[in-house]
This record gives structure tokens, C-alpha cells and sequence, in this order.
């Protein structure tokens, strides 16, 4: 055989391969949304789950969802940036940073019900926060920590020492380099980053069941004040989200049209996902234009 | 003319390798000094020196002393932020940020406090019509830097660097990144630019050290080897080696 034909040979078979994983993807997605989508309504997006009745909703699990998501963005970003910017800026090159980077990569291949059992010992017994969105925004805060400082760190690795030196030479320290030059450049990967990581939260199941809790119990949407344990703005109330009720009513749920509710909630899950990657893509082309020329 | 700059018996180490071998050397104020010698000979190290740019590199020692202005840059009292302010520095690659070509002239001074946007619009003017780029741009001042050319990008860093009106302006190799129309044209904007500014640019090139430079230093394996008016260095050169080098003889 000659080269040529070996090469042609070679091209097929990835060929092949590419489409195969690609006829899985869609036949995945395809499944769950034909599915799952003639269940979705405004009825059953805001009304409550019924748990022996047919016709109940998903309407508190979303909440949680969303509001579980945003505290524990807002616990974790600030950690994972400052974390990024001291590994790629700061730190030397040394025997104790490699430490720091391997315990980070061990840190974000943990499975995500260890991350979850330990969530359960620590903030739920050892600190005594009880089955509650705080928990689980502390649980998801451990595992998304590692993923979330990577990609900082990266997108900021990415950024040419060129920008830097330039910086320096127009007499900025080192301080000024980061935050003036080297993040807004940086910005839109770590944007990319946060939403995709993101999804990643909005999908977690296994962290929450031990740290959020199961139950979701009735939200009064008048009342706004976090403080009342019926506010939907509570962090101490119990909070199943959407994966977790997925994950309940297969295996436990005794309501009529369970499957129905299983696989709406399950469209509704992976339509949320694909709308942050496609946010994420866009957010980052948009912010990029908009950072490097008005 | 009044000496702006000197260093003296400036050595530099990179771990234990010597880099630069007690380097004694003076500028005077305004004009154009070029530092030429072949790959590795310490003359980009020597210029980064002056402004202490080699400070970020780990495992460097420098011994001796650099006196501008009458005070030695290495005493540890030296603020290196307003130091690099004095002393500017544009490199091999041309390295705008990411920014509209606006913003890449008035961070310097942004920076410096300055909000007021008259000023800031004049010094934008003015900084690009010294770097001879003012007439392409003042269009588009507010397009993507990193959407020019090389040789744009290179004379937008050159303002960048004009606009916070240092004393002294380093190039490190700074047309060597760029084809030779752009080169002739930073050329030509130097050569503007030397009556009002203390210029020192390290050259591979030595016709172009030859065309726009005052005074040149011939540097060899860290060390100065001689140093004089470039047409002193070029027709008529005291030692053997720069005579080598200047002929081709290697290098």
C-alpha cells in the first residue's frame, strides 16, 4: 500500500469516529428533548411538584436551581480568581507551587458524591448548617473551585508576556499589570469559562443530595426578606434542585405521571445547560469585541 | 551637552554565568546611541538594565551602579514605577494592549491621574504626530491597535511611550520584527525624535546604526569594547575586534 491510500484510509476511519461521536451526542440529546419538550408548559415550569398527585411542576426545584448557582458562583469566583492570578502572576516557579497545581488537578478529578459526602460531615454535621442551600453552595464551592481556578489560570497563561513587560515599561507595578492590563484581556476566556462551569453546577446532582437536601418545601414569593425560612431568598431553608428531583423521582418518585415529570424536568435541565454554553460563546466574542475596540 | 546617564562597573550575572563584565559608560543628553554587537554579547541585557527591567527576571544579580540624574536606579529607595515613567522602553515585538490605539497612547497617563480628555486628546495628537503615525490613525483612533501592521503597531507603542514625556527612550531591537519600508519609517521617526530625547537602541543592524545614531558602543561577550562617535567607530575604530566585527569579519 502507499502512502496516499493509507492516508485516505486514515482520514475515513476519523471520519468515522468523529461522526460516531457526534451520532451519539444528538441521538442523546434528541431522545431526551423529544421526550421531555411536549411536557413543558408555563404550568409545570412555575407550579410546585406534587408528590402523590399527577400534574405537579418543577417551579421551586428551578429556583433553586438558579439561586443555588449564583451563591455559589459568588463564594467561588472570587477564590478561583484570586487563586488564578496568584499561581500564573505571583508565584514562583517553585517545588511548593507544583504542590499547590497537582493538589488542585487531585482536587477537580474528585467523583462528585465523595465532594458530597464530605459536604454532608463537614458543613452539614461539623458546622451545623443542616440540609440547607448554604450547604450545598459550600459543596458545590469545593468542586467547582479547582475547575474554575484552572481555567483562570489558563486564560491568564494565555495572555503574551509581551502585554506584561509592556505594562512594566510604562512604569506599572505589578498590581496594576494584573488588574489593568492582564485581566481585561483576559476577560473573556474567563467569562467562557465561569458560564461553562456553570452548566456544570446547573447539572450537579450527586454534591447536593447530601449538603441541599431532597425536599423542597413551599416557597412564599411575596416574601423577600432572606431572613424568613419561607423566603425563596433563605439560605438556610432545604433545597432540592432540578438534577436532584430528577434523580428522586426515578428512583423513589410515586406520583402517576412520574416519567412524564422525569423527562420534562430532564429536557428543561439539558435546555438550561445548552443555553449557558451558547451564552458562554456568545458573552466571550461580545465582551472581546467590546474590550479591544469600542 | 550634560551627561544624563552613567553607569558604573555594571556587572550582571544570570545564576553564576557572568552576562556583563563591569560595564562603564556615559550618555549625554538628547541624541541617538546605538549598542551593536553580535547575538548574546550583553547589549540588550546592558539596555535593560538601565530602566531595571531585568528586576522580573528570577536568579539575576547586578553589582555596580547606573546614576541618572545623579542617583544611583539600583539604591533601594528607587521607585522603580516612576523611574520607568523616565525612562521608556519599546521592545522587539511590537506589544500594543489589547485595546483601541486611544487607549494604548493615553494609559501612561491615565494611569498618572490625568481624567481631563482635552488633555488627553492633545497628547494623543501630539504623541502620534511625533511617532510619525498620526496621519494613518487619526481616523480610526478608537479601531483595535492589534488591528495595524507591524510597523503601525511599532510607532503606536512608540506614542504610547511619548505620551507620559520621558527623559530617555530605550529600543531593544525594535525594527528587527518588521519589514524594511516600517523600518525605514521608525528609522525616520527617530531621527526626529533625537533632538528633543535621549535615544539608546540596540541594533542587530549596523547600516541602520550607521545611518541614525550619534554615538555607538560595540559591545562582545559582556563586555564594553569601545565606544565613540558612530563615524569614529565605523571609518576609523581603535580596536581590532570592532574593526573585525564592522568588516564582517564575524558576528
Amino acid at each position: 500500500m502507499n502512502a496516499k491510500r493509507i492516508d485516505k484510509i486514515a482520514t475515513g476511519v476519523l471520519y468515522a469516529i468523529a461522526a460516531f461521536v457526534v451520532i451519539i451526542l444528538v441521538a442523546l440529546l434528541g431522545y431526551i428533548l423529544v421526550q421531555g419538550v411536549p411536557e413543558i408548559s408555563w404550568h409545570f415550569l412555575t407550579s410546585p411538584a406534587l408528590s402523590f398527585e399527577a400534574g405537579g411542576g418543577i417551579g421551586i426545584q428551578l429556583f433553586n436551581s438558579f439561586y443555588l448557582l449564583f451563591l455559589a458562583l459568588l463564594i467561588s469566583l472570587p477564590i478561583s480568581l484570586g487563586a488564578g492570578i496568584y499561581l500564573n502572576e505571583y508565584a514562583p516557579q517553585n517545588t511548593i507551587t507544583g504542590l499547590i497545581r497537582t493538589t488542585i488537578e487531585i482536587l477537580s478529578s474528585l467523583p462528585s458524591v465523595v465532594v458530597g459526602l464530605f459536604g454532608y460531615l463537614f458543613f452539614v454535621v461539623q458546622f451545623k448548617l443542616g440540609f440547607s442551600i448554604l450547604s450545598g453552595a459550600f459543596a458545590l464551592t469545593v468542586f467547582n473551585l479547582p475547575i474554575l481556578t484552572r481555567s483562570i489560570e489558563e486564560a491568564l497563561a494565555n495572555i503574551s508576556n509581551d502585554q506584561r513587560e509592556a505594562g512594566y515599561a510604562l512604569g506599572l507595578s505589578r498590581w496594576e499589570t494584573v488588574t489593568k492590563i492582564v485581566v481585561p484581556a483576559a476577560l473573556p476566556s474567563i467569562i467562557t469559562g465561569v458560564v461553562l462551569s456553570a452548566g456544570r453546577i446547573f447539572g450537579e446532582a450527586a454534591a447536593l443530595i447530601y449538603t441541599a437536601g431532597q425536599s423542597a418545601p413551599a416557597l412564599n414569593f411575596h416574601d423577600w426578606n432572606p431572613f424568613n425560612i419561607s423566603s425563596p431568598l433563605s439560605p438556610m431553608r432545604p433545597a432540592e434542585t432540578l438534577a436532584v428531583h430528577i434523580w428522586k423521582i426515578n428512583s423513589e418518585g410515586i406520583m402517576p405521571d412520574a416519567k412524564a415529570v422525569s423527562a420534562g424536568a430532564s429536557a428543561v435541565l439539558i435546555i438550561a445547560v445548552l443555553l449557558f454554553n451558547f451564552l458562554a460563546r456568545w458573552l466571550g466574542k461580545r465582551l472581546y469585541k467590546h474590550l479591544t475596540a469600542e | 551637552m550634560s551627561t544624563i546617564l552613567t553607569t558604573e562597573n555594571l556587572s550582571l550575572y544570570y545564576g553564576k554565568k557572568q552576562a556583563l563584565k563591569g560595564v562603564n559608560m556615559s550618555f549625554d543628553e538628547k541624541g541617538i546611541t546605538a549598542l551593536i554587537g553580535p547575538s548574546g554579547c550583553g547589549k540588550s541585557t546592558f539596555l535593560r538594565c538601565l530602566n531595571r527591567m531585568n528586576d522580573l527576571i528570577p536568579n539575576v544579580t547586578i553589582t555596580g551602579e547606573v546614576n541618572f540624574n545623579q542617583s544611583n536606579i539600583y539604591a533601594p529607595t528607587m521607585d522603580t514605577v516612576k523611574l520607568r515613567k523616565e525612562i521608556g522602553m519599546v521592545f522587539q515585538q511590537p506589544n500594543p494592549f489589547p485595546f483601541s490605539i486611544y487607549e494604548n497612547v493615553v494609559y501612561g497617563l491615565r494611569l498618572a491621574g490625568v481624567r481631563d480628555k482635552e488633555t488627553l486628546d492633545a497628547a494623543v495628537e501630539k504623541s502620534l504626530k511625533q511617532a510619525a503615525i498620526w496621519d494613518e490613525v487619526k481616523d480610526r483612533l478608537h479601531v483595535n491597535a492589534l488591528s495595524l501592521s507591524g510597523g503601525q503597531q511599532q510607532r503606536v507603542c512608540i506614542a504610547r511611550v511619548l505620551a507620559v514625556e520621558p527623559d530617555i527612550i530605550l529600543l531593544d531591537e525594535a525594527t528587527s520584527a518588521l519589514d524594511p519600508i516600517s523600518s525605514h519609517t521608525i528609522e525616520m521617526t527617530l531621527l526626529n525624535l533625537r533632538h528633543d530625547y535621549t535615544i539608546i537602541t540596540v541594533t542587530h543592524n549596523m547600516q541602520q546604526a550607521s545611518r541614525i545614531s550619534d554615538r555607538t558602543a560595540f559591545f562582545l561577550n559582556g563586555e564594553l569594547i569601545e565606544v565613540n562617535d558612530t563615524k569614529q567607530i565605523f571609518m576609523n575604530p581603535v580596536k581590532q575586534e570592532t574593526n573585525d566585527y564592522i568588516s564582517g569579519r564575524f558576528g
